[in-house]
């Protein structure tokens, strides 16, 4: 799931035009389930707004089910033709997606997106993967080292590992190759840890504009 | 083409010599001044010197600068490479670069996070890892390739004209998982480490298990290991050596020991003393690595005391 959180409320308030008619659209999928940006994250940062000092000439408030799918786009035309100023509370994908839709519209965010991770505990969220596009989990034991080792590294714990924390927060970040120096310990698969991975191909990350999957077998 | 040119490290370990050699952090800025000084406290008491490479994240001289600097000063650098702020071009093309200058004792290592020092906003590098690095470096040499495959020269016609290295790493043997660190050492003689310093050493008891593993498993034999030192300056370092500082264990006994004296100084020293004398004595150990930490002025008598005075000349 892709787990974002609220802008700080005064950078949100910085970037919107006084007296505008606002619409603040929420996203009922990963960021009402991170309770970031769903139904009741809009009305919490409507009345947050109507209570400040900006002054606005509407505030309007809505959902919808995806704002990463044209589909769901859609359905808000009518409210979107009444307003001067989107608010998306979507991730950024959804923010993209809504302002290609409404092009002649400015589409403002009002998350940052963070990861892609999960929820651990009551307000508590981890990121998991990397999206590198070369997974490997398949030789540490099904735990990332791109990701949860500080450095991203593919060989095995630094010097900075200690008390099984990372060095650089030893309170609360566990050494990523610690977690995974034990699993792969309980399933003996030690081997796989003690050969030498070889320098990765970031080709296959984030690494020269989009990435794109395109699938001949599905193209119409 | 022929590049080999071995380092007086290296010839020195080949003759079976016990060496030793110091950690020389590049200044700041240009004033070269606490620089001179320190080589000057070095110059005829280490058979090199390493040069570190933006240590704990905080920007310097490079390393290869000043490993020049001191180069012409008569002294012998340890270049170091981490890989927290090049990727594998850069790498490569410093390496090349260092080379060309007669700079070939390299020390391979991962790096410390950005975090750690006073760029905490810098993006990261971390293309390859310590163990991948090394291994770059020895294709570099005894194949004369590049990470890509590519052979070293210029042209399709021209000579293949490969770089020398004397390649090394670093080895924590307090850091955990205690029952991996070991391996990880193995992993960088794997790679392809002629010798590896070590992370300073308190803790002889739990340095000993690990030096007997290495030892059992017949590693010492496949590159030169040196023991690494830091004296104990003052109360206040070591605990915080003990509380702060990851990787780096400090018994209660030398704790204690330091608590009891008056002159915390001399202690350090007289402790730094006792240690290089055991480790002369422990199988398997070929060499010191003194990091004395803005405290140079103390290692000329830590490897008098410790017997080690005049070093040895190589042809």
């Amino acid at each position: 799931m892709i787990i974002a959180e609220q802008k700080p409320v005064n950078e949100i308030l910085k970037n919107i035009p006084e007296n505008s008619r606002l619409l603040i659209v929420g996203c009922d999928t990963c960021v009402t389930v991170c309770l970031a940006g769903g139904e009741k994250e809009v009305a919490v940062l409507s009345s947050v707004i109507s209570m400040s000092d900006k002054k606005m000439k509407s505030i309007e408030g809505t959902s919808i089910e995806r704002q990463c799918d044209k589909e769901f786009l859609s359905e808000i035309k009518d409210r979107v033709s009444e307003c001067d100023i989107i608010l998306s509370m979507a991730c950024g994908v959804g923010v993209q997606m809504m302002s290609d839709y409404y092009n002649g519209k400015i589409v403002l965010p009002a998350l940052n997106t963070l990861f892609m991770g999960s929820n651990e505990e009551t307000g508590y969220w981890l990121e998991r993967c990397l999206g590198c596009g070369d997974c490997s989990l398949d030789i540490t034991g099904g735990i990332c080292p791109k990701t949860r080792c500080s450095k991203g590294l593919m060989n095995g714990p630094c010097g900075g590992s200690e008390g099984g924390k990372c060095e650089v927060d030893p309170e609360n970040l566990d050494c990523g190759w610690n977690l995974i120096y034990n699993r792969l310990k309980e399933l003996n698969r030690l081997d796989t840890m003690a050969a030498i991975q070889p320098p990765r191909d970031w080709s296959k990350s984030h690494d020269g504009g989009p990435r794109r999957i395109i699938r001949e077998d599905l193209l119409l | 083409m022929k590049t080999e040119k071995k380092s007086r490290m290296q010839r020195l370990f080949e003759k079976g010599e016990f060496v030793v050699t110091a950690e020389l952090g590049p200044p700041k800025s240009l004033d070269f001044s606490v620089l001179d000084r320190k080589i000057d406290l070095l110059s005829g008491v280490v058979d090199a010197v390493n040069l570190t490479d933006n240590q704990t994240a905080i920007a310097r001289i490079s390393s290869i600068a000043a490993g020049l600097y001191v180069m012409k000063a008569g002294l012998e650098p340890v270049i170091q490479m981490a890989c927290r702020d090049r990727n594998r071009l850069a790498i490569q093309a410093d390496l090349l670069g260092a080379c060309l200058h007669g700079i070939t004792n390299v020390l391979c290592l991962t790096g410390d996070h950005q975090c750690m020092g006073n760029h905490p906003g810098a993006k990261h590098v971390f293309d390859i890892d310590s163990i991948q690095l090394i291994q770059i470096v020895k294709n570099m040499r005894d194949k004369g390739v590049f990470q890509n495959g590519d052979e070293i020269r210029n042209s399709k016609k021209s000579d293949l004209f490969p770089p020398y290295f004397f390649i090394g790493g670093a080895a924590n043997p307090f850091a955990e998982p205690f029952e991996w660190r070991v391996s990880r050492l193995e992993k960088k003689i794997e790679a392809g480490i002629d010798f590896i310093q070590t992370q300073c050493i308190y803790d002889m008891d739990r340095f000993g298990q690990w030096m007997k593993e290495v030892v059992d498993r017949g590693l010492h034999k496949k590159a030169k290991i040196m023991a690494g030192i830091t004296p104990i300056k003052s109360l206040g370092m070591a605990r915080y050596m003990r509380d702060n500082v990851a990787g780096v264990t400090v018994p209660d006994s030398v704790i204690q020991r330091m608590e009891k004296v008056e002159n915390v100084k001399e202690e350090g020293i007289k402790f730094a003393v006792e240690q290089i004398r055991q480790f002369r004595e422990m199988e398997g150990i070929a060499g010191v690595h003194i990091m004395a930490i803005e405290w140079e002025d103390a290692v000329k008598g830590m490897v008098e005391s410790s017997g080690l005075l005049p070093r040895p000349k190589v042809s």
